[in-house]
């Protein structure tokens, strides 16, 4: 499904990704940990078509299609799905409107009809529970005001929407509480399939407990230094990642 | 056409005084013309404003007059409009009083002057000010306000073509007075100076919406006065909505004078022309009145659209509270000026204001400017100014969603726009709003 092969990526002028290679197959949990500023959420970024970052050189192919020719919104297009580590506030577009009128603009792309009201505001309430979010939260304006928690469940409340085949968690348990965290990985599971794949970026261990890995890598300073299944992840919870860079001989 | 100085813009208007009170016969007799005269004698004193006035530093109005004006090829009166042309300019889908000015002055016959509802008066403000003698010896330019210039008395000295309104006591008017001035600009250059007085008895409420329309390519000025005057519990909505050709020049006042214990809603969106001042001045005269004042300006081309307000609190336990924002695009140019006297007696006073600013272009620009003066020492007063481009962040964020740039660009605009919007309590005004942003953007 997604082939990256030797990623170099910088931002004004300094290079974050330095040969990321990365196979990603349907029905697969990746996690990507990594200690910070190893190049995580650079990597999320750059798979979302975020403009900030330059890829330098390296390949993405995304169901055959060459994903660094595609704008952001043409990614979201074609499935690739970021939920945002730090979602942005958007006074005055309520989280209904946003999503009605992203989900029809992927809808038009893959040349179905708009979703009619009644359907949309069905979907909308058999998504809602899915993430524990309540009808009053969607008609506010998006983000704004959100606690922490909030802004997590609306992500992947969107992710749910929008049925991506391609999800990308960047750092989705940061400032969760283990209950929010348990919503708001139950959410993910449930939307798991056969045909669809996961990227989980994440710099603790805590979240893999409820979202299972089927491979662990670790991120360290922008190369993938080693990939594992998921008692990976609990050896770095143990131990640490200073273990991880003396193996990668850079400590 | 050859180019004026300021001075030769002086002697143009003087002398179309002249002309203009030849024209007067026995009318010159009446109160009204010594009002006139006063004006153009204080007019006389300074002159067309121009860059050197402080108050016209980044809007010089003599200089776009001068470029754009051709005073020797001017509209005669021979104009007429149908009703079917004037209706393509009429806000949609809107039950209104409708009143309708060619060149500055009321046309009877497309306004809707034979079905007003109870307790509605409405006339041409020349007849008026004999059937209303009183009303206008209380409130015809009479009420001295701050920010009152001297286009104000410029059209002063030009009163003739403007409407009379008065709201009884206790009346409830629903439907809003829509006011549509079309300026004939097909075949020649053309000036209209509209001058209103509306009083708004005590306890009445009322809303009344300005909407300025310039016909054909030729070059059009406006200058124009509306004075509020509004007694105890009163509630009044004014919108003015700009809309003009790129040929248009215009300077307009609205005077409010918050006479009783009252609400003001005042609404200003500025869409097109090529260089319009709005002066909007408010002075609160009476305990517990609420001001509220709204403006979007959405520019683009070479526009150039200026909002100076003053809200003057005479006394204590008001509150004022003032929103504008803008988007601009192209090389068009925004400035704001957001004037708030706070005076000794005003204490307990709450003023807030806030001007918000989109640029969309290298070329566009803003300036603005709040000016605070407070005189009390037990006020809340807040301002902030903001000028900056679309959010990347916010727009990367719906972009990620699947919504394309273009789309995410409009989405973001409108709802900066919303809450000003927001304030049309008019739901045929504001669907007609929101469709040309969307238009634009």
């Amino acid at each position: 499904m997604l082939s990256i092969k030797d990623l170099h990526a910088s931002i004004e002028g300094k290079e974050i990704l330095k040969g990321i290679n990365l196979e990603v197959k349907p029905g697969e949990v990746h996690a990507i940990m990594g200690p910070n500023g190893s190049g995580k959420s650079t990597l999320a970024s750059v798979l979302a078509g975020r403009e900030d970052y330059t890829v330098d050189s390296g390949e993405i192919t995304f169901n055959g299609k060459d994903l660094l020719e595609l704008e952001a919104d043409e990614r979201a297009k074609e499935g690739v799905f970021l939920a945002f580590q730090y979602p942005i506030e958007i006074p005055g577009v309520t989280t209904t409107n946003f999503m009605k009128t992203a989900l029809n603009k992927i809808r038009e792309y893959k040349g179905l009809e708009p979703l009619d009201a009644v359907s949309f505001l069905g979907q909308m309430k058999e998504k809602m529970k899915l993430v524990e979010i309540d009808q009053s939260l969607l008609s506010r304006s998006l983000n704004e005001g959100f606690s922490g928690g909030e802004k997590k469940r609306n992500e992947i409340f969107q992710m749910a929407m929008l049925e991506p085949t391609l999800a990308v968690l960047d750092e989705t348990d940061s400032g969760l509480d283990i209950d929010a965290l348990r919503i708001v990985a139950n959410g993910v599971n449930k939307l798991k399939n056969d045909d669809n794949a996961t990227i989980v970026v994440t710099h603790y261990q805590r979240l893999l407990d409820y979202i299972v890995p089927d491979f662990v890598h670790v991120l360290f300073d922008g190369k993938i230094v080693k990939t594992g299944g998921k008692e990976l992840a609990h050896q770095l919870e143990e131990k640490g990642y200073d273990w991880i860079k003396e193996e990668a001989g850079v400590a | 056409m050859s180019k004026l100085i300021k001075e030769d813009i002086d002697k143009f208007f003087i002398a179309q005084f002249e002309s203009f009170e030849n024209s007067l016969n026995g009318e010159s007799k009446k109160p009204l013309h010594s009002k006139r005269k006063t004006a153009i004698d204080n007019f006389k004193e300074v002159g067309f404003p121009h860059a050197k006035h402080e108050e016209y530093k980044y809007s010089n109005v003599a200089k776009i007059f001068s470029k754009l004006f051709d005073v020797e090829n001017l509209s005669d009166d021979s104009f007429s409009l149908s009703l079917d042309e004037a209706a393509k300019y009429f806000i949609p889908e809107l039950n209104a009083i409708r009143l309708v000015f060619i060149n500055g002055v009321l046309d009877s016959k497309l306004s809707d002057l034979d079905t007003l509802p109870k307790g509605v008066h409405i006339q041409a403000i020349k007849t008026a000010a004999d059937d209303y003698a009183d009303d206008f010896e209380k409130h015809f330019n009479t009420h001295k306000i701050e920010g009152a210039d001297n286009f104000s008395e410029l059209n002063t000295a030009f009163t003739n073509g403007g409407v009379f309104v008065k709201i009884d006591a206790n009346a409830v008017v629903e439907t809003p007075i829509a006011c549509y001035y079309f300026n004939d600009a097909k075949n020649a250059d053309v000036i209209s100076q509209p001058r209103n007085l509306v009083i708004a008895e005590k306890n009445s409420q009322a809303s009344l919406i300005e909407s300025y329309v310039t016909l054909g390519e030729n070059t059009s000025f406006t200058n124009a006065v509306t004075e509020i005057v509004i007694e105890d519990d009163c509630i009044f909505n004014y919108y003015k909505y700009q809309n003009e050709s790129d040929q248009a020049i215009q300077v307009g006042a609205t005077m409010v004078h918050q006479l009783g214990k009252s609400v003001f809603n005042g609404v200003t969106l500025s869409l097109n022309g090529a260089m319009l001042r709005n002066n909007l001045n408010i002075a609160i005269h009476k305990e517990h009145s609420e001001t509220n004042m709204y403006g979007l300006y959405l520019l683009d081309g070479k526009t150039h659209v200026d909002n100076h307000t003053v809200v003057d609190h005479k006394v204590a336990n008001c509150e004022s509270n003032e929103m504008y924002k803008g988007i601009l695009d192209g090389q068009s140019r925004g400035v704001f000026n957001g004037k708030i006297f706070v005076r000794q007696d005003a204490q307990k006073t709450n003023a807030f204001q806030s001007n918000r600013n989109v640029v969309l272009s290298d070329d566009a620009e803003v300036d603005t400017k709040p000016q605070l003066e407070i005189w009390a020492d037990d006020v809340q007063c807040s301002h902030g100014a903001t000028v900056g481009q679309l959010d990347l962040d916010q727009l990367f964020y719906l972009r990620a969603r699947g919504i394309d740039k273009q789309t995410a660009k409009s989405m973001l605009l409108n709802a900066f726009a919303s809450d000003v919007l927001s304030n049309i309590k008019i739901e045929a005004f504001r669907t007609l709003i929101e469709n040309k942003i969307n238009e634009r953007l």
